[in-house]
């Protein structure tokens, strides 16, 4: 057996980076495909290209008026106070399986984890039918909650909470499970070596720390609901002050006053966009 | 560097019984070092299982004592940290802390890392970045039942003993490296543990910072009542802050002992290369021992049977011709690699064993040392020590 001192090189030669690397990358990073910058450009255009319809075609004369005509703000605030209930319904209960399922090793964790998503591909308005066949006065579970609590779901507004926490909840558990997936278990386990259980250690270390993701999913859950149309209409109905969202109220409006539905359109997109921006200076800060 | 009579007035601040949390065990005062060392406040046999790969160690630690677990990477010391710490599970063995046990798979024993008294200081800090240094340190004493005012206290109390009374409300990212690190020593200390780990404290910081750390790191582990184990792959943390070694390669312990058994009589080539010897195993005869079939070593220790012997590389001298009086400890040998070393060239040669030595520049250069070049290597016996190579426990 012999003992030697290590004789690894210091490789002097080797070490330090490449001269000119970086301006050389620079370089390469100025020329752009044109096989990509044409469709890039295309798929913006087409993107925006709709929103600047929607802005030209806007009756702007008239617009102080149909802003407060009837039903306008019934319908908003409508929107506004269902999707932001069905946000917290979704953060109460996809905050918790998204943990299930990013931090828990079970049997069919693959299935559920595909059972989850099922909402985003489902079409919206078999989603609406599905919950009718289950939250329905002859439903599953509806028949009971009646017999029970006298608590009818469909057609209610609280059903237009529960349709809309349906198709949006995929969006915050999958935010959500990636921000769980993304974090540093180790922070957990030097909770846990200062004395935290494993709920304090959730409350007050791994929520903090994907705090981000979880607003990032609960501002794409409620851009989601505020814009649900399908199942909305299918399980809740299209009852003005009650069930009737702006969506829908665009889709009526369309049928009979065209004018009527640009303007409605433009405070959804408004809104919508304005919350989104508002949070995301404050909160989601990109990469 | 020894486990006794460890000041508690280190920082210059008694050690006042508001410093200990609520059910600190009866050790304040300080155990005599004699009854410490009859029965160590650490006393655990880690078998663990991570990944096909098998951790068998045993491991007692006195109460004021460090011990430091050196070993290269991947020889298990991160598994016996999380272990001890409860944050991976043993497969058999125990772990035994202050006479209780909190790991004994034999006996379905197993208290969470929640509920030990073992503070962690983690290679790079871990301090929760949504938190101010000061609530990082406050959030150990938080859980052990302090409300937030007089938790508070304890943090601020703390930043200003690792000299950051300062920087209490900055967040971790406005720490540089050794404040994070210190205030990290802060968070595992406000709780009073019995046992500290810390993994690899100093290996994150750039060299001048480590400097400073270390000798901070030093103040505040002499100043520790309880044991400490320090893991660590770098042996210079080792002998400045340890007060034993043990040395762990492939999940077992190879060597273990104080800083100047381990430095003199390494064990393992591992060893020989932390303390930077040349060590060779043979068979001794009296005072030669046989290293390899054509080549007998000469040593000033007696020794008979397996033996280690081994050498500084500065003992080793090369020459061009077979040197003329000293017939003993010579041999032809292949340079096959010369590298910078201080102030002086790091020789690697090659022949009936493979040995390194220290020459000067000016000496290189007369003697023309370049690879591929035939050379005589000669060692002093007297700077040759011979060991037997026994069990890897001292005595």
């Amino acid at each position: 057996m012999t003992a030697t001192h290590d004789a690894a090189p210091t490789g002097s030669a080797t070490a330090g980076p490449q001269r000119g690397g970086a301006a050389r990358r620079r370089a390469a990073a100025g020329r752009v495909p044109a096989a990509l910058l044409v469709p890039a450009g295309l798929g913006l255009l087409f993107l925006v290209l709709p929103l600047v319809g929607l802005l030209a075609r806007a009756p702007w004369t008239t617009l102080p008026q149909r802003l407060t005509a009837p039903g306008v703000l019934t319908a908003l605030r409508l929107s506004v106070q269902t999707a932001t209930l069905a946000t917290l319904l979704c953060l109460l209960l996809g905050v918790p399986l998204a943990w299930l399922l990013a931090r828990v090793e079970f049997p069919g964790r693959r299935l559920v984890r595909a059972l989850v998503t099922v909402p985003l591909v489902l079409p919206p308005v078999v989603g609406g039918v599905a919950l009718l066949l289950v939250f329905g006065r002859r439903g599953l579970l509806g028949g009971w909650l009646d017999d029970t609590f006298g608590v009818t779901l469909p057609f209610s507004t609280a059903g237009v909470v529960l349709a809309e926490a349906f198709v949006a909840m995929p969006f915050l558990i999958i935010a959500v499970e990636g921000a769980l997936r993304g974090a540093d278990r180790r922070y957990e386990e030097a909770a846990a070596t200062l004395g935290a259980g494993r709920w304090t250690t959730f409350t007050h270390v791994t929520l903090p720390l994907v705090a981000p993701g979880v607003t990032a999913g609960a501002v794409l859950c409620w851009a989601r609901a505020l814009g649900e149309f399908g199942a909305t209409i299918t399980f809740a109905g299209n009852y003005p002050g009650r069930t009737q969202t702006m969506p829908l109220a665009v889709y009526l409006a369309l049928e009979t006053d065209l004018e009527s539905a640009v303007v409605l359109s433009l405070i959804l997109l408004t809104v919508s966009v304005g919350i989104l921006a508002a949070l995301r200076d404050r909160w989601v800060t990109g990469p | 560097m020894s486990a006794t009579g460890r000041p508690v007035s280190a920082t210059g601040q008694p050690v006042s019984a508001t410093d200990q949390p609520e059910g600190a065990t009866g050790r304040r005062a300080g155990p005599a070092p004699d009854s410490a060392a009859r029965r160590p406040l650490l006393d655990a046999h880690l078998v663990a299982d991570h990944r096909g790969f098998r951790l068998d160690v045993r491991l007692r630690i006195a109460a004021g004592e460090v011990v430091a677990l050196l070993g290269p990477n991947g020889a298990g010391k991160s598994t016996a940290l999380r272990a001890l710490a409860g944050l991976h599970p043993l497969t058999a063995g125990h772990v035994t802390l202050d006479g209780v046990d909190l790991d004994r798979p034999d006996r379905r024993v197993f208290t969470p890392a929640e509920r030990r008294r073992i503070g962690v200081v983690f290679q790079d800090h871990l301090l929760f970045p949504h938190l101010t240094a000061r609530d990082n340190v406050a959030f150990g004493p938080r859980r052990h039942g302090l409300d937030r005012r007089a938790a508070r206290a304890r943090a601020e109390e703390w930043l200003d003993r690792v000299g950051l009374a300062g920087y209490a409300r900055q967040r971790p990212r406005q720490l540089s490296g050794g404040q994070a690190q210190r205030v990290a020593l802060a968070r595992a200390l406000a709780v009073d543990p019995t046992l500290l780990l810390l993994d690899e404290p100093l290996a994150a910081l750039d060299a001048r910072t480590r400097l400073a750390t270390r000798t901070e790191l030093h103040r505040h582990l002499t100043a520790h009542r309880h044991a400490a184990l320090l893991v660590t792959h770098d042996p210079l943390d080792a002998l400045v802050l340890a007060d034993r070694l043990v040395i762990v390669e492939d999940g077992r312990v190879v060597q273990e002992g104080d800083a100047a058994t381990v430095t003199a009589r390494p064990r393992t080539d591992y060893v020989a290369h932390l303390v930077g010897l040349n060590l060779h195993r043979g068979r001794g005869d009296g005072h030669t021992v046989r290293v390899a079939p054509e080549l007998t070593l000469t040593a000033a220790d007696r020794v008979d049977g397996d033996a280690f012997v081994a050498f500084p590389p500065s003992a080793v001298a090369l020459h061009r011709q077979r040197p003329d009086g000293s017939p003993r400890n010579t041999w032809p040998a292949t340079i096959v690699g010369v590298q910078r070393h201080g102030d002086n060239l790091r020789i690697q040669l090659d022949g009936p064993v493979g040995v390194a030595a220290d020459v000067t520049p000016a000496a290189a250069a007369q003697l023309r040392l370049v690879p591929g070049q035939l050379v005589w290597a000669a060692v002093k016996a007297a700077e040759t020590r011979a060991y037997p190579a026994g069990p890897a426990r001292p005595e």
